[in-house]
């Protein structure tokens, strides 16, 4: 057990008088206990909460997250195409439970990493060895016009559960000859083929329910994740359906919204009235790593590789799509990946020893028509300090692929979609 | 160049080579935990059709992966994959995954097809996929309660040539119907 200066038992003693229940032994666990704090209850968080708890059942492990229940954003466009229902993208914490961490519905509002304590909105204070921040993004104000009002009205859906269900309830209501405008956000952001596999799958609704409407996609960017693939399956399955228009024929995409009106406006002035408007911002690191002060000029969250650990501020580990962890992806399979190797950092950390050499994979699949996968994959390796493909590794679903390769690589994705989601939420 | 200068420079040189190859490869739960995202927690798959690969024999384990990278074997992602690690990790993933429980599967199957594939079982798979196909010292895969999905899979692979199959399996599956090959594949999907 570590040295605890007076200073230190004060503040213990206070934060267990909380508790007090549990008497002097409360006292005795606090000062001797290694204690972990995880912040936000997505793929990545949930996933770090587990894998310490398997590598180290004597870390407690408490996992902060306001909502009851997780939607994961992978796999959600399927729900706006028709194929999968909102209770199948919906995952809850009792898994995580039943391997001993304490899950607190609550919303961290500060982390003082000089004090080595997360505070909450419901007025509870949390002290860590270790935290680790998993907030998932937040949005920037780079389009005029779309303030919370307005996400009411032209749904982002880039954070699944209600906004999506507010998205495909917009795409049944509309009417037959309608527009689905999709804007995509420029560079960084999450799940990258996202908005273009979003496109697929609003498409295979609309033509199956109404075939007249069109899915017109005014991009922040000239190029795309997945872009030959996507290309490829627009102009097979989506011809007449799907058109994509690059930033550099718009003056950006779209620069404003007026929500009310049910307007969008390009850089270069064309004004657009969809049916269907799908907004998706340009993003930045989680409101708390914010608050945090765990961003840089970017908006993002500068980590050590190694450990994930923030290179600001000393005993946070940030991870998932809030932290610079490129070349891996802001994905939902990067987050698994890099929380198992954070996990195995703090168990190490936490327990006097250096970290162990990381290792990361990433795959991604998107399905562009109900029997049509595609995927790009990485190896990953940590060399001079930082994240690099191993040369040689991974790539794409070749564009010559059979139909009957396609068709496996759907099942491919949703045998992936219940493992990740087992191994991030399972008990 | 002075002597001493150019040692000095020839030992850092040495050093930083040396901190670069002497880094540790990763551990082997570090690398065999990133498959799960894909083949399960521990190895064991929820389905419905990446295959378990917990409880499967180190040498299988080798020789899939090195067919895999080198493109011997056909495959949609593997060969992606395979091509990201070393010999040496290779060989740790695989005693971590010899060493792991083989969990079973829960999949809807026909019972009259399976109840058929038994009857083929011994006289056609029987003598090299021991136990029901649930052996792996065999050094074939696990067949035993794997995900029928990937089983048809391999069965097409192999009929199409893009994987190679042991001579006598050849003769076998040649003389097999194909409502016989998809009996006898229900049978070993449906075996704990």
């Amino acid at each position: 057990m570590k040295q605890i200066k007076r200073r230190d038992f004060i503040k213990i003693a206070g934060a267990t008088a909380a508790v007090s229940a549990f008497g002097f032994p409360g006292i005795a666990a606090a000062a001797g206990k290694k204690q972990v704090v995880i912040v936000g209850g997505g793929t990545g968080g949930a996933t770090a909460a587990k894998y310490i708890r398997r590598a180290d059942p004597s870390v407690e492990v408490t996992l902060i997250e306001p909502n009851e229940h997780y939607y994961t954003c992978y796999l959600s466009n399927e729900v706006l195409g028709g194929a999968r229902s909102m209770d199948s993208i919906k995952f809850g914490y009792d898994g995580l439970r039943k391997h001993g961490v304490t899950v607190v519905h609550d919303m961290a509002t500060g982390i003082d990493a000089a004090a080595k304590k997360v505070t909450t909105k419901g007025g509870k204070t949390f002290s860590y060895d270790r935290c680790i921040v998993a907030p998932g993004i937040s949005f920037k104000d780079n389009i005029a016009g779309y303030d919370m009002a307005a996400h009411e009205i032209m749904p982002h859906a880039w954070k699944a559960g209600p906004q999506t269900a507010l998205l495909r309830k917009q795409l049944e209501a509309m009417p037959d000859g309608g527009t689905v405008l999709i804007a995509p956000p420029p560079n960084p952001f999450r799940c990258p083929p996202g908005p273009y596999e979003r496109a697929c799958q609003i498409s295979i609704y609309l033509q199956a329910n109404k075939p007249k409407s069109k899915v017109l996609i005014l991009d922040a960017k000239d190029k795309f994740s997945k872009m030959g693939l996507f290309t490829q399956a627009f102009e097979r399955h989506h011809k007449g359906t799907i058109e994509w228009v690059a930033a550099k024929d718009t003056g950006g995409g779209i620069k404003s919204v007026d929500a009310k009106a049910g307007t969008a406006t390009t850089g270069s002035g064309d004004v657009h009235k969809a049916a269907v408007t799908n907004i998706i911002p340009a993003q930045q690191a989680g409101a708390i790593a914010i608050t945090a002060g765990l961003t840089d000029e970017s908006g993002w969250c500068p980590v050590d590789h190694k450990t994930f650990e923030s290179t600001i501020h000393k005993g946070i580990h940030v991870i998932g799509d809030a932290a610079i962890q490129a070349p891996l992806p802001k994905s939902g399979y990067a987050a698994n990946s890099e929380a198992k190797v954070t996990a195995a950092a703090v168990v190490d950390l936490v327990n006097g020893r250096e970290p162990g050499t990381p290792s990361w994979v990433n795959t991604c699949y998107s399905i562009v028509a109900p029997d049509d996968g595609i995927s790009v994959a990485m190896v990953y390796n940590f060399v001079d300090g930082k994240v690099a493909k191993v040369k040689g590794s991974g790539g794409l679903t070749s564009m010559d692929s059979s139909p009957a390769e396609r068709a496996r690589e759907v099942q491919y994705a949703y045998s992936w979609f219940n493992n990740i989601t087992n191994d991030a939420f399972g008990g | 160049m002075p002597a001493k200068k150019s040692l000095a420079m020839l030992l850092s040189s040495i050093l930083m080579l040396g901190s670069t190859q002497l880094m540790a490869a990763p551990s082997a739960s570090m690398l065999a935990d990133t498959c799960a995202g894909c083949h399960g927690t521990d190895g064991s798959s929820m389905g419905p059709a990446i295959p378990n690969i917990a409880g499967m024999s180190a040498e299988y384990f080798n020789t899939v992966m090195k067919e895999y990278a080198e493109d011997e074997r056909y495959s949609t992602i593997m060969g992606r994959i395979a091509r990201g690690y070393t010999k040496e990790e290779i060989a740790l993933m695989a005693d971590h995954f010899a060493g792991l429980k083989y969990m079973s599967t829960n999949q809807k199957l026909d019972a009259a097809k399976v109840a058929a594939g038994g009857d083929l079982y011994e006289k056609n798979c029987g003598k090299c996929h021991d136990e029901m196909g649930a052996l792996a010292d065999d050094d074939s895969g696990i067949l035993a309660s794997q995900w029928l999905p990937y089983l048809q899979y391999s069965m097409e692979d192999f009929q199409a040539d893009k994987r190679a199959m042991p001579k006598k399996m050849k003769k076998k599956v040649e003389k097999l119907s194909a409502a016989e090959i998809e009996a006898l594949l229900q049978f070993f999907a449906s075996q704990k």
